[in-house]
């Protein structure tokens, strides 16, 4: 590994806990289209999410950011290495219905799109309330679940009047907070977001950000923040791993990793983010 | 004074319903000048990429449309058939979020880099392949004549908007109209492509339009900005990055996270419409 791994190990929260999420030497493999070399996605990925942290994913396009999220909610299969949640793994895959629910329970994926994520034809009260539903087990009343889904609702900032709505009448920030509530209704141990807050306008942007920082401050819960944008993980995370083709190469704590980057990729990403005084430059002619 | 190469006085397009009419543009003005560079910048729905439809007068026919928008001095809504035709092919050069969607993939980039100048301009086909040879060379892609031959699909992102920006360079026009060109593009890609599209530019005189809700990306590569809201500019001007003045403008900057420091909460924008119609019923 590099020389910055001992910088990304240790939690940025005080205490020893034991880490919710370990994946070790994770690799993903896709098989190549006719002819093609198989891709590897994702190379020997190693770190650790713990109890109430945020743990931002830093990678441009393609370099397997979102394959290892996917890999930690059973999306896509493990091709080698480690990949446990509380200490049980996840690299063999959901075999039964019932795992795919436990594992469901202890980590909640948000998409970017949350258009395409949630059911246009479910009225939003529903969404949420199918969620709580599922995970509340059969002791849960009717009117319980609906009482809590009202409730996980109102946290996301949203009103009951929203909870006859279908999500074509919310607006792109409105969506996203539903798709927050019903990740949250859940009530997982790890929030996977992914790209979340990347399609929304900078002042519905700004909203979000702070919603999850206030869930954070309510809650126990651990995100893995999957990113582009430096200036959002600044905002949002503890730590922070930087991947580029597949691999880990840095990680830390987020502010000092921004502040003072050492990893030459790093140091690039961090370089072209338009900033007070900033002037785009040129690179190398690609080859690609 | 000579005229501005591109002027917009009081640009109003107001969407025709079964109920009404709803006003989109709602009194846009501004100028561009020869070489100059405009960033017009604001959030989904302020109107921007309206604006640059207004000005190649392509908004959707449903759309009534009022005020004047010249170019060079001559009026746009005015032209007909053939001068709208020129002013479209040789003046405006445009370039989009998506350069996917706006190449036919089943045609090789040569033939789309070519075509324009071997149709429209009669110039020979091997002439025209040299010039884009040497502009895909100066937009920084290797092996130009390799890549003359192969499909959109097999080039990334960040290259085929470089051919883009290429294919409109080779129409040679006095005006770019850049809509969001590096939204899909990595942090890396953008600071490259904007690179080139400024230095290009410049090196050629041309005047920029650039579309883009990212207010520190259109401070570094333009010359003035416009900050675009519910289908006004509310502030324009050298100024408007270093020192705004405009409420929206500052809490808009105020609301971006920053990479140098963090804050406990971000600043939430709380500019809306009713703030907006209540500041222009003061200032009025």
């Amino acid at each position: 590994m590099t020389p910055n791994e001992t910088r990304a190990t240790g939690p940025a929260t005080a205490g020893r806990a034991e880490p919710i999420v370990v994946a070790r030497g994770l690799r993903k493999i896709f098989p190549g289209r006719a002819g093609d070399e198989p891709v590897i996605a994702v190379d020997d990925v190693s770190f650790e999410l713990f109890p109430n942290e945020c743990l931002a994913i830093v990678g441009e396009s393609g370099s397997g950011k979102t394959t290892v999220a996917r890999m930690l909610v059973g999306l896509e299969t493990v091709t080698a290495g480690e990949l446990a949640v509380r200490g049980e793994s996840r690299a063999a895959g959901v075999k039964r219905l019932a795992d795919r629910r436990r594992w469901a329970k202890e980590v909640q994926y948000v998409f970017q799109d949350p258009y395409s994520s949630l059911n246009g034809r479910q009225r939003i009260g529903d969404i949420v309330a199918t969620s709580v539903a599922l995970h509340a087990g059969d002791t849960a009343t009717r009117r319980a679940v609906q009482r809590r889904a009202l409730e996980i609702l109102d946290s996301v900032g949203l009103d009951e009047r929203f909870a006859a709505k279908h999500p074509h009448q919310l607006s792109g920030g409105q969506r996203q907070r539903v798709a927050i509530a019903r990740a949250l209704a859940a009530d997982p141990a790890v929030i996977v977001l992914d790209e979340a807050v990347a399609a929304l306008d900078v002042s519905i942007q700004a909203q979000i950000l702070n919603l999850l920082a206030d869930i954070r401050a309510a809650r126990e819960v651990s995100y893995l923040f999957i990113s582009h944008d430096l200036a959002v993980v600044n905002q949002i995370s503890d730590r922070m791993i930087v991947m580029e083709q597949g691999r880990v190469v840095d990680g830390g704590r987020t502010a000092e990793l921004l502040a003072e980057p050492v990893h030459p990729y790093t140091r690039s990403l961090r370089a072209a983010v338009p900033r007070p005084g900033w002037r785009p430059v040129r690179r190398e002619r690609l080859a690609s | 004074m000579t005229d501005p190469l591109l002027r917009l006085d009081n640009v109003r397009a107001a969407l025709r319903l079964r109920g009404g009419e709803q006003e989109l543009l709602r009194g846009v003005s501004f100028t561009i000048g020869a070489g100059e560079a405009l960033g017009l910048v604001g959030e989904s729905g302020s109107g921007k990429s309206l604006t640059t439809r207004a000005i190649t007068r392509m908004l959707d026919p449903a759309f009534r449309v009022t005020g004047d928008i010249a170019f060079e001095g001559a009026s746009v809504p005015r032209m007909n058939a053939q001068a709208l035709r020129r002013y479209r092919q040789r003046d405006v050069g445009m370039i989009f979020q998506d350069p996917r969607a706006h190449v036919n993939p089943v045609h090789r980039v040569g033939d789309f880099l070519t075509e324009a100048l071997v149709r429209d301009r009669g110039v020979d086909r091997r002439d025209a392949e040299r010039r884009a040879v040497e502009l895909l060379d100066e937009v920084g892609v290797r092996t130009p004549e390799q890549r003359l031959r192969q499909y959109p699909h097999e080039l990334s992102g960040g290259l085929l908007q470089r051919v883009m920006i290429a294919s409109v360079l080779l129409a040679e026009p006095k005006l770019i109209l850049a809509d969001e060109p590096t939204t899909a593009l990595d942090v890396t890609a953008q600071s490259d492509v904007m690179a080139i599209l400024d230095e290009q530019r410049r090196a050629r005189g041309l005047s920029l339009l650039f579309i883009t809700h990212d207010l520190e990306l259109a401070a570094a590569c333009c010359d003035r900005l416009a900050v675009m809201y519910a289908g006004e500019i509310v502030e324009q001007g050298a100024h408007v990055y270093e020192a705004p003045r405009h409420p929206y403008t500052i809490e808009l900057l105020g609301a971006r996270p920053s990479i140098e420091h963090r804050v406990e909460r971000l600043p939430v924008l709380r500019y809306d419409r009713a703030a907006h119609e209540l500041l222009k019923a003061e200032a009025s």
